[in-house]
């Protein structure tokens, strides 16, 4: 598939980046004309990624977060969001709902809801190695006769 | 951020965005209110919230877990719907009354 458009983003692992780096993925994501709809849902997913990268896989310490996005002729946006941190031991079991390591403030969620709001969400991740999860979303936008 | 209290019922008027980063300066906040005057119901306006991810669903479950402590009941409003569906893949929904 034919690559229309792409951008890369290396960001220290600090919580005032996670604004940022969800505006800087919707702001991309903004030029394939999506719904406002479709943009919030890149944007709460991207959030929900680098916000685990900081809490999890960094653990509040130091690192860094590469975040690589891309744009396709077929109106698909993917976005690829890695870190270098402690891995997931059991991709399967984080990925379910209300399965948290954290404790009070964190609901467990975060997997469920970039799958809800993506089209298709994939993690790969090795132990002491970090994790990469990609995120899939079709941007049928505004010029969608439906 | 503004609180108010009214009789005993303590509201905490969100605004902007609610993610891991800004949460924890309402969670304090709200606890140290939470606290300090010991409301017998808390209300969460989230009609100036303008985003949040999962960490919304953590800031209320958190707050229901404090109040809970202290007899206090937990209350949401002015929710956005797509984080009404954010809030409902929780459980919370059967504790906390949403309107
Ligand atoms: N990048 C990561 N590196 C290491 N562990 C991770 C990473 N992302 C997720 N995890 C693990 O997977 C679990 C589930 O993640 P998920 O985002 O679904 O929930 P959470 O972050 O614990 O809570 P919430 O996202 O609702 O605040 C986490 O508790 C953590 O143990
Ligand atoms: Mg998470």
């Amino acid at each position: 598939m034919n690559k229309l458009n792409y951008f890369k983003l290396v960001i220290p692992a600090k919580s005032a980046n996670e604004g940022f780096s969800r505006a800087a993925v919707a702001a991309f994501t903004a030029l394939a004309d999506p719904t406002v709809e479709e943009l919030s849902d890149v944007k709460t997913a991207v959030s929900e990624a680098v916000t685990n990268c900081i809490v999890h896989a960094y653990k509040e310490k130091e690192g860094l977060i590469y975040i690589d996005a891309c744009f396709f002729e077929n109106g698909c946006v993917r976005i690829k969001i890695r870190d270098r941190g402690c891995g997931i031991t059991d991709v399967k079991k984080a990925r379910e709902a209300l399965f948290t390591t954290a404790g009070d403030e964190r609901s467990g969620l975060g997997f469920t809801v970039m799958e809800s709001f993506s089209d298709k969400l994939t993690v790969r991740s090795k132990p002491g190695a970090g994790t990469t999860v990609t995120i899939t979303k079709y941007i049928k936008g505004k010029n969608d006769a439906h | 951020m503004e609180i108010t209290f009214a009789n005993s019922v303590m509201t905490a008027s969100l605004t902007g965005e609610i993610d891991h980063h800004s949460a924890k300066e309402m969670r304090e906040k709200i606890d140290f209110e939470l606290i300090k005057r010991k409301p017998s119901k808390l209300i969460l306006d989230f009609s100036g919230v303008t985003f949040m991810d999962s960490s919304g669903v953590g800031l209320v479950m958190g707050r229901y877990k404090k109040c809970s402590a202290i007899e206090c009941r937990t209350s949401v409003t002015g929710l956005r719907e797509r984080d009404k569906k954010i809030m409902k893949m929780s459980g919370l929904i059967n504790v906390v009354e949403f309107i």
